[in-house]
């Protein structure tokens, strides 16, 4: 069991990593459902394992504008966790949730720059979205996972995404992007990535009877 | 036609003439722009981890900033650069997530920055300039033949280092 690595999670785990973050982004959509107070739907996540230099590219080019929901992870399971959306997608989900006290030009979301009452409110956002999904992480396995306070970053994808990145860097050359749609009335692009490490992996793998 | 040639994540390139070579959104990750003034040949890294002695998986050589740097100045030399005339520029390195957890790769910017002065003083080879740390992300390009390295960021004037 010392043994497992990237290839094996790969190959062999494929699918049940794919359906864990099937169910993650599950609970995530209704988490953000019930925080929009609109129905939501999702589209079956596309689980996929990228090389580093394809990632930027699969979420629309490394240098567009988005934005980056960073945190830790601690607990039974360690690493990090990462959300993210386009910079457009994130002011449909702040006027949604600021119900009109705030108002984003959403077409011109690319050039608006958010203060600080909108990057708390798309924190907050983050942190809805990825706690539902570690917690039914959580749920399955039953490990203990502990996410700290998020953090947000907006700029290029591509360096935001050198950060998993450089964590999956540390021992393999991939990474691993589960991709869900996300629709209300608009259609919004969201992506996690879940960066435990090797050991988290096995605990993850053990506690569901797979290894 | 001059042309521009895209190094990705974790990888290096070449090139002469009118060429550049550029990489977009450093994050983390450090580009390293080394020429010959004379020749105009240059290259351009991206690494994403400082050692590749830290890491058991560390067959990727264009990864690290102490191999990455050294095979491509092998290559630059292998086409005709002279060891001795290379001088380097970098940018990058930044700390993309201020404050989150206490890990090591929260820091890796910063220590990448490191590793990749360390290995350019190892190979004797003079860093004239460096755009690095901070939180923003950079796209760079760099030109062997004039030595310009432009910068380009969110909300921030384009840069020539």
């Amino acid at each position: 069991m010392n043994d497992l690595n990237m290839e094996q999670l790969t190959g062999q785990y494929f699918d049940v990593l794919k359906e864990l973050g099937n169910i993650g982004a599950g609970n995530a959509t209704t988490a953000l459902a019930s925080l929009m107070g609109s129905k939501v739907d999702m589209s079956v996540p596309q689980v996929r394992l990228l090389e580093f230099s394809d990632v930027g590219e699969i979420v629309g080019g490394d240098e567009k504008v988005m934005v980056g929901i960073y945190l830790q992870v601690e607990g039974d399971v360690e690493g990090s966790m990462m959300f993210i959306m386009d910079k457009g997608a994130a002011a449909h989900v702040v006027n949604k949730l600021m119900a009109g006290m705030l108002v984003i030009d959403e077409a011109n979301a690319e050039e608006y720059e958010f203060g600080e009452m909108e990057c708390s409110a798309v924190k907050e956002v983050g942190n809805i979205i990825t706690g539902a999904y570690l917690n039914a992480l959580s749920g399955i396995t039953g490990l203990k996972i502990f996410p700290s306070v998020p953090q947000i970053g907006i700029d290029m994808a591509g360096a935001l995404l050198s950060v998993p990145a450089v964590e999956f860097g540390i021992f393999g050359d991939n990474i691993l992007l589960i991709q869900t749609k996300f629709s209300d009335d608009v259609e919004l692009d969201g992506y996690f990535i879940l960066i435990p490490d090797m050991t988290s992996y096995e605990k993850i793998l053990t506690s569901l009877g797979v290894i | 036609m001059s042309e521009i040639i895209k190094v990705g994540m974790a990888d290096w390139k070449t090139c002469k003439g009118e060429d550049g070579v550029i990489t977009v959104g450093l994050g983390s990750c450090v580009g390293i722009a080394i020429r010959d003034p004379r020749t105009g040949i240059g290259g351009l890294a991206h690494i994403m981890l400082p050692d590749s002695k830290e890491i058991q998986n560390n067959s990727n050589r264009p990864k690290f900033a102490d191999t990455g740097i050294e095979d491509m100045v092998n290559e630059l030399t292998r086409m005709g650069a002279s060891r001795f005339r290379l001088v380097a520029k970098i940018a990058g390195g930044a700390q993309m997530f201020a404050g989150v957890g206490k890990k090591d790769t929260i820091r890796v910017g910063e220590r990448n920055v490191a590793a990749s002065k360390k290995k350019l003083a190892e190979m004797r080879i003079p860093l004239l300039a460096q755009d690095t740390g901070d939180t923003y992300g950079r796209t760079v390009i760099f030109y062997p033949k004039s030595g310009d390295f432009h910068i380009r960021s969110i909300g921030k004037p384009e840069k020539i280092i």
